[in-house]
């Protein structure tokens, strides 16, 4: 089933009654989700991800817009009444219940004709805990249960009723972070083996590159990019996309273009033709550097960490925003842990030049817009 | 060894104190009451043996008081607890005058008991020559008029079980609406979701979550109940036994200073049957509540 949001606005009002303006947590969202996608919304806390999940499935009334599920437009339709199935970051596991019981709960619900029979739905409940591999924990209670586990009882409790959509709501964020990279994959295998279309809360960029489809990077109840993570972290509209994706994340720079060449410092580092002059924030991608004796971008360094695979260098540059800059090279690059100054060159395509005020995407030389 | 014996020594305080208040009166008690023919005046005693319980298990006023005792524990104690869950959860529902709300249910606790005795009064009585206000309200509907304080049996009964669920109400519906609002608000959201029936909701889920506090409204209300007096003298006058009203701690206590006062002995048979039922229906209540209540919420 596809989901299409339309114009989709969330105010409420402020929670601290004695400020009279309103919250805007959703702005404005316009978005259709393919049938059997999984997508991952993905934006800082505070973003309006949630609300967003909530407005899916009509826990919250939309200010304005529409949902569809389908062509059927749901923005007027009661929760009970949209067939989605949802996961909660702390899982909601009835705690009274076992697991069979916790399954088995949206089933019981089912009236008239679409009511099932006992076998019916011990066999429904059979498959939707095979399916997240805790068939053997049936008879268990929520607090005997791993983390992780509970987080699968959660996901079957959710599928088990064949919903059109699955939402999760930060699904990964209390457990460790083996199970958490453990889960996700499972996650991904679950979706792919249901087909069902699912939504994907996150704050955490990584998690939601790996297993999506689709991202749709939000801030302050603002969309800010959708499309496929690679794609997006390619071609990032705006420096906040720039800097929300990625580990380690973009170094941004405070440069400039003057005659048509793009400055960081004193050093022109590559060409932008057909750029008039103007300030610039200037972000290059760790992966962006390319060690080179006679190369433009002098910075100082200030260590190594060498990985096997690849080498981190870590060094500094006064017009630099970040901390420090990270760039990953090849580990065969030789780069002596004395020396004062390392020189680079940067590869155009990892280089991203941003409006100073706005912060939006000024494309130069051969980049072009893929997203 | 050491430890330990600074653990006894930070317990040592309650422990003088319970000995002294508790324990030793206690033991006294239960001495008193196997004394047979004891003289306060003296201080002697005939013999010992049974005799004081016998006399007391047979004398008809105790019966009465058991009775009354009895049927107030078992109407008051699930009507009181039943109301105040339709009370506080209708109060968690409503956003708007919750706390307004809130207050006006809790100004009975706040109430002297004798006060509420005497507004029960005015509401209740009957005279020759005017009625109160329930008995106009029975009027009205084309009733006769009762005498709830001085008349018959159940017309006294009814008031002050009335009476006793209005004392006790405040404190379950506190502690109830702190319960409720406890449970974690994604269980609802959870069951909402899913479609869940509102009924289905609160025995599946509501009842469940809150069941210990509900335990523990019980087994005190039972406690409570078992031990009630004041109420009854606040409706009933201090001659108990007269109105048929006397409940069991009203006959312990007329049994050491009220009219017939004078028989501690008596008295102490009486107050170690009391303890005997309170411990009996206690550990009862404590065997089912592990059965069923809901850990780890
Ligand atoms: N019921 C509500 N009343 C008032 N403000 C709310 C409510 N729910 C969310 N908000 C506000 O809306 C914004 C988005 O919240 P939320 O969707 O929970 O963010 P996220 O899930 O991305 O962390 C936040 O600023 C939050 O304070
Ligand atoms: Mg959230």
């Amino acid at each position: 089933m596809k989901v299409v949001l339309e114009k989709l606005t969330k105010r409420f009002p402020n929670r601290n009654k004695k400020i009279k303006t309103e919250v805007v947590a959703v702005d404005n969202f316009t978005f259709e989700i393919p049938d059997g996608t999984l997508v991952g919304l993905l934006g800082p806390s505070g973003c309006g991800k949630s609300t967003t999940l909530n407005l899916i499935s009509g826990l919250e009334k939309p200010t304005e817009g529409k949902v569809y599920f389908g062509d059927t437009d749901v923005s007027d339709m009661a929760p009970e009444d949209r067939g989605v199935g949802l996961v909660f970051q702390n899982y909601a596991l009835y705690p009274h219940l076992t697991v069979k019981q916790n399954i088995m709960f949206p089933l019981q619900n089912f009236k008239g004709d679409k009511k099932l029979t006992k076998e019916v739905m011990n066999d429904k409940v059979l498959e939707a805990a095979k399916l997240v591999q805790i068939d053997m924990l049936m008879d268990r209670k929520p607090n005997e249960l791993s983390g992780g586990q509970q987080q699968r009882v959660a996901i079957a409790r959710a599928l088990v009723k064949q919903p059109k959509v699955l939402l999760l709501d930060e699904p990964l964020s209390n457990l460790d972070a083996r199970l958490r990279l453990q889960t996700r994959e499972e996650i991904r295998r679950i979706q792919r083996e249901t087909k069902v279309t699912t939504i994907f809360v996150t704050h955490d960029q990584e998690e939601a590159m790996s297993i999506s489809d689709i991202i749709v990077v939000m801030k302050d109840g603002v969309v800010h990019q959708i499309g496929k993570p690679q794609n997006v972290y390619d071609d990032p509209t705006n420096l906040f996309v720039a800097k929300f994706l990625g580990t380690p994340p973009i170094n941004v720079f405070k440069g400039k273009v003057k005659n048509h060449m793009i400055f960081i410092g004193n050093s022109a580092v590559l060409e932008a033709k057909d750029i008039k002059d103007q300030d610039v924030y200037v972000g290059i991608r760790p992966e962006g550097f390319i060690p080179d004796d006679n190369g433009s971008l002098e910075l100082k360094l200030k260590g190594l960490e060498v990985m096997g695979r690849d080498t981190t260098i870590v060094s500094t540059h006064e017009a630099c925003e970040n901390v420090e800059i990270r760039s990953i090279v090849s580990a065969e690059t030789k780069i002596i842990p004395e020396m004062e100054m390392v020189r680079f060159n940067v590869k155009p395509m990892k280089t991203f030049l941003f409006d100073i005020e706005s912060g939006e995407r000024i494309y130069f030389g051969r980049q072009e817009k893929i997203v | 060894m050491k430890k330990n014996f600074k653990g006894w020594l930070y317990l040592l305080p309650a422990i003088i104190f319970l000995s002294i208040f508790m324990i030793y009166p206690l033991i006294d008690v239960l001495i008193y009451s196997f004394e047979e023919g004891y003289n306060f005046a003296s201080q002697t005693h005939k013999g010992v043996g049974l005799y004081n319980y016998s006399y007391v298990l047979h004398d008809t006023y105790f019966l009465q008081a058991l009775k009354n005792t009895f049927i107030l524990v078992i109407i008051t104690v699930p009507l009181s607890t039943g109301t105040a869950l339709l009370i506080a959860m209708a109060l968690s529902s409503i956003k708007k005058l919750r706390e307004l709300f809130q207050t006006v249910f809790f100004l009975p606790y706040v109430t002297n008991t004798l006060a509420v005795g005497l507004v029960f009064m005015i509401l209740f009585k009957k005279t020759a020559y005017s009625d109160g206000m329930i008995n106009l309200l029975i009027n009205f509907f084309g009733g006769e008029s009762v005498d709830f304080i001085d008349g018959p049996y159940w017309a006294k009964m009814l008031v002050l079980c009335i009476y006793t669920v209005w004392i006790v109400m405040p404190f379950k519906i506190l502690i109830l609406t702190g319960a409720l609002a406890s449970v974690k608000d994604d269980y609802y959201k959870a069951a909402k979701i899913d479609s869940t029936p509102r009924w289905r909701v609160f025995t599946r889920i509501t009842l469940p979550m809150i069941s210990p506090m509900i335990f523990y409204l019980v087994i005190t209300g039972f406690i409570g109940a078992f031990k009630a007096y004041s109420d009854a003298v606040a409706l009933f006058g201090t001659d108990l036994n007269a109105a048929q009203m006397n409940t069991i701690v009203g006959y312990i206590y007329d049994m050491l200073y009220g009219n017939s006062g004078g028989y501690p002995s008596y008295a102490s048979a009486a107050a170690l049957i009391l303890f005997c039922i309170v411990l009996t229906i206690t550990c009862i209540n404590l065997m089912v509540s592990k059965k069923s209540v809901v850990k780890g919420v």
